[in-house]
């Protein structure tokens, strides 16, 4: 039976990927995100890939209207059966620090949006009694550090919106989970020139979304060994960790 | 469009360091606003599985084209496969050899991209069946600094279309490439082990191997010597009819670390040579072989480039022309033999007479011979101009994508098209390779 997957920020690395592996095996989607043109040409390639049916719509994930334009959508593919939420900022905490309009459009598109988004599609998958959320968080919201505190709550923030949908929609069929991933190879951190041996690609990301779709866990961290490495990070007590720079 | 400086981007012989302004833009929407705006010196590069300069531009802008690595069209009735230029051949064939389709030409890795593989012209070890990777692109989108995008192919605009094969980047970023995909009836082949004992039988019965064969090469123990000067083995390789079509798996291992350098001279070399060549004697015969152990066997150790040391290694390619003969070769491995010098994999094989468009392409009917050098400073570039001179003065020619202490007056020799192609060079475009050759 051929996969129906709507994918809400469709043209990130880690996105496009996860695209290709649901192609791979005949699935039909739908695409957003702001770029028409550069969804054709992601939509041209899936096609070639393997997918049954794509179908792309351009626009401000952040202005559209939420209710509306997802019930198009599942018609558009016959029912559904996988959303992925895969949009965000990453944003460089100096400056949103100082320039709080930036700040604000940070939580918007990180939070607000995307927590709109996931409440519209959880009373659709409950409905259903059937299919999965699956959001990308991050391990940046495991402990606020210095470096990137304000992108970290917004994903944490996130993250506990979807342990919300993932315990309502228990008892439904449906389910939500949140992905975690720690440090992945994409346009988001090109300009970190280091990359060493906890560096995951976008590809290897995609087999893990996957993976999490298919799987039972609500929190995936991705890959696994970052539960390890942030179990110890939120261990560490303030007076050591206030000393350090991470 | 956004560059960061990078001090780690290196050509695959890994010999000195640079720093680059680096972007890997990952819409072809986002490279054509940028070059709208920016007339900077710049460097297209792929996956940079070339050896030499020709993927370097120290100090300029070098835009990573594999982030553009989608398919854009595919046509199963004729094979004729569309797709932006850092699409790899390892993803062209995973996602083609299940569909019965082949890419024609192919070097001995599968992680090059389409642009790559169009800009240095590559070639495969059927060429004297197919001809090199240019003669089977049907068109290519250029980004040009002074044009912007345009869409040529062997009919429109021949004259930029035959520099751009083989024109190592500098005619513009090539973007998109349309290419004719081979039809495969199964991803295994028929494989054929031949020992031969020294250099006459070696040439005489790779020769004989081309009518038969659509993959034919030799390996050459390049640390024989006397009686045994240029003994080896051939590899003759035939689709087989009935079998199934499986890709390629993601499997291998990483060469951990570039320390080993030292455990590699003139007595491991010897050794080595020896045990392989040993080992082909007791294997030889004929086998059936997925493509990916035929053709690729060097891709199951992720950056093997390491092996050779911290300080890299230097490729030598080098074609000589059928009018000079095997003696040339040869000398070649005489003079390489007795330096003690040389490689593991030291590749012999013979060019067909099949044409490639690209003006200055490497590939012309004769023997060529492939192999490594590890980096030791003075006496390794002695060595190799000694065989230089050897090439140059039988008319032969050197590999651009292969060698970078290539210097500008053997490629100057070398290449007669080169002042037609240099009226094609856009404005913007430079390598370490071209100021060289320019200067």
């Amino acid at each position: 039976m051929t996969t129906k997957v709507l994918v809400l920020g469709a043209l990130s690395d880690i996105a496009e990927a996860t695209c290709r592996l649901y192609a791979k095996d005949g699935a039909s989607l739908v695409l957003v995100a702001r770029s028409k043109p550069k969804l054709e040409a992601v939509a041209a390639d899936l096609r070639v890939r393997g997918a049954t049916n794509v179908h792309v719509h351009a626009g401000d994930l952040a202005k559209l209207d939420v209710e509306k334009s997802l019930d198009a959508w599942i018609v558009e593919l016959g029912g559904i059966d996988v959303v992925l939420l895969a949009y965000g900022l990453l944003g460089e905490q100096r400056d949103l620090e100082q320039d709080l309009k930036e700040a604000a459009a940070l939580i918007d598109t990180n939070f607000r949006s995307a927590a709109l988004w996931s409440l519209a599609v959880a009373n659709r998958l409950e409905a259903a009694k059937h299919g999965t959320l699956v959001v990308i968080g991050s391990v940046a919201g495991d402990r606020g550090r210095q470096s990137n505190y304000l992108y970290g709550a917004t994903k944490a923030g996130l993250g506990v919106l979807v342990q919300g949908i993932a315990h309502r929609l228990a008892p439904s069929g449906a389910r939500a989970v949140l992905v975690k991933p720690g440090f992945v190879d994409t346009a988001m951190t090109a300009h970190i020139q280091k990359k060493g041996a906890l560096w995951s690609s976008p590809e290897k990301m995609a087999a893990l979304i996957c993976k999490a779709a298919r799987g039972r866990s609500p929190v995936v961290y991705a890959p696994g060994y970052w539960w390890a490495i942030m179990s110890v990070i939120k261990s560490v007590p303030s007076a050591v960790f206030h000393r350090t720079k991470l | 469009m956004r560059f960061h400086s990078n001090s780690e981007v290196r050509s695959w012989g890994r010999v000195g360091k640079r720093v680059h302004q680096l972007s890997r833009p990952r819409f072809a929407d986002d490279l054509r606003s940028w070059n709208s705006k920016s007339d900077l010196p710049r460097l297209a590069v792929g996956n940079r599985r070339s050896y030499s300069d020709v993927c370097l531009c120290d100090g300029g802008q070098l835009v990573d084209m594999t982030g553009l690595n989608r398919f854009r069209s595919f046509n199963p009735e004729t094979g004729v496969l569309t797709a932006e230029a850092g699409v790899t051949i390892d993803a062209v064939l995973k996602t083609f050899v299940p569909k019965g389709f082949f890419v024609p030409v192919t070097p001995g890795t599968r992680f090059v991209t389409l642009g790559g593989a169009t800009a240095n012209d590559v070639h495969g070890k059927n060429h004297h069946r197919v001809g090199t990777f240019g003669r089977h692109v049907r068109g290519i989108v250029l980004e040009r600094s002074d044009e912007g995008s345009i869409r040529i192919s062997p009919r429109r605009r021949s004259d930029l279309f035959n520099a751009t094969v083989g024109g190592l980047g500098l005619t513009g970023i090539i973007s998109e490439v349309e290419i004719k995909l081979q039809r495969i009836p199964s991803s295994q082949l028929d494989v054929e082990t031949l020992p031969c004992p020294n250099f006459d039988e070696l040439c005489e019965r790779l020769s004989a191997g081309d009518e038969k064969s659509e993959h034919n090469v030799a390996w050459i123990d390049c640390t024989a010597s006397g009686g045994s000067l240029g003994r080896g083995l051939i590899t003759r390789g035939n689709w087989i009819s009935d079998g199934p079509l499986e890709a390629h798996g993601d499997g291998g291992k990483t060469m951990p670390t570039d320390r080993f350098g030292a455990l590699l001279n003139p007595l491991t070399l010897k050794l080595f040579n020896s045990a392989y060549y040993a080992k082909g004697l007791m294997n030889a015969g004929r086998g059936v072989t997925h493509y990916d152990r035929f053709l690729y066997p060097l891709d199951s150790i992720r950056e093997w480039n390491r092996l050779y040391g911290r300080n890299g290694f230097y490729q030598y390619q080098c074609v000589i022309p059928d009018s000079a003969g095997r003696e040339p070769i040869r000398a070649l491995l005489k003079e390489i033999s007795a330096s003690g010098e040389g490689s593991f994999l030291a590749v012999l094989k013979r060019f067909g007479d099949l044409r490639s468009p690209g003006m200055l392409s490497f590939p012309m009917p004769g023997l060529t011979l492939a192999l490594d050098f590890r980096n030791r400073g003075a006496a390794t570039l002695g060595l190799l101009a000694r065989l230089d001179s050897i090439v140059a003065s039988c008319g032969g020619r050197l590999y651009a994508a292969k060698d970078q202490r290539l210097s500008r007056e053997m490629f100057i020799s070398g290449y007669p098209g080169l002042e037609r192609f240099a009226a094609h060079v856009d404005p913007a475009c430079q390598s370490e390779f071209w100021k060289k050759v320019c200067s």
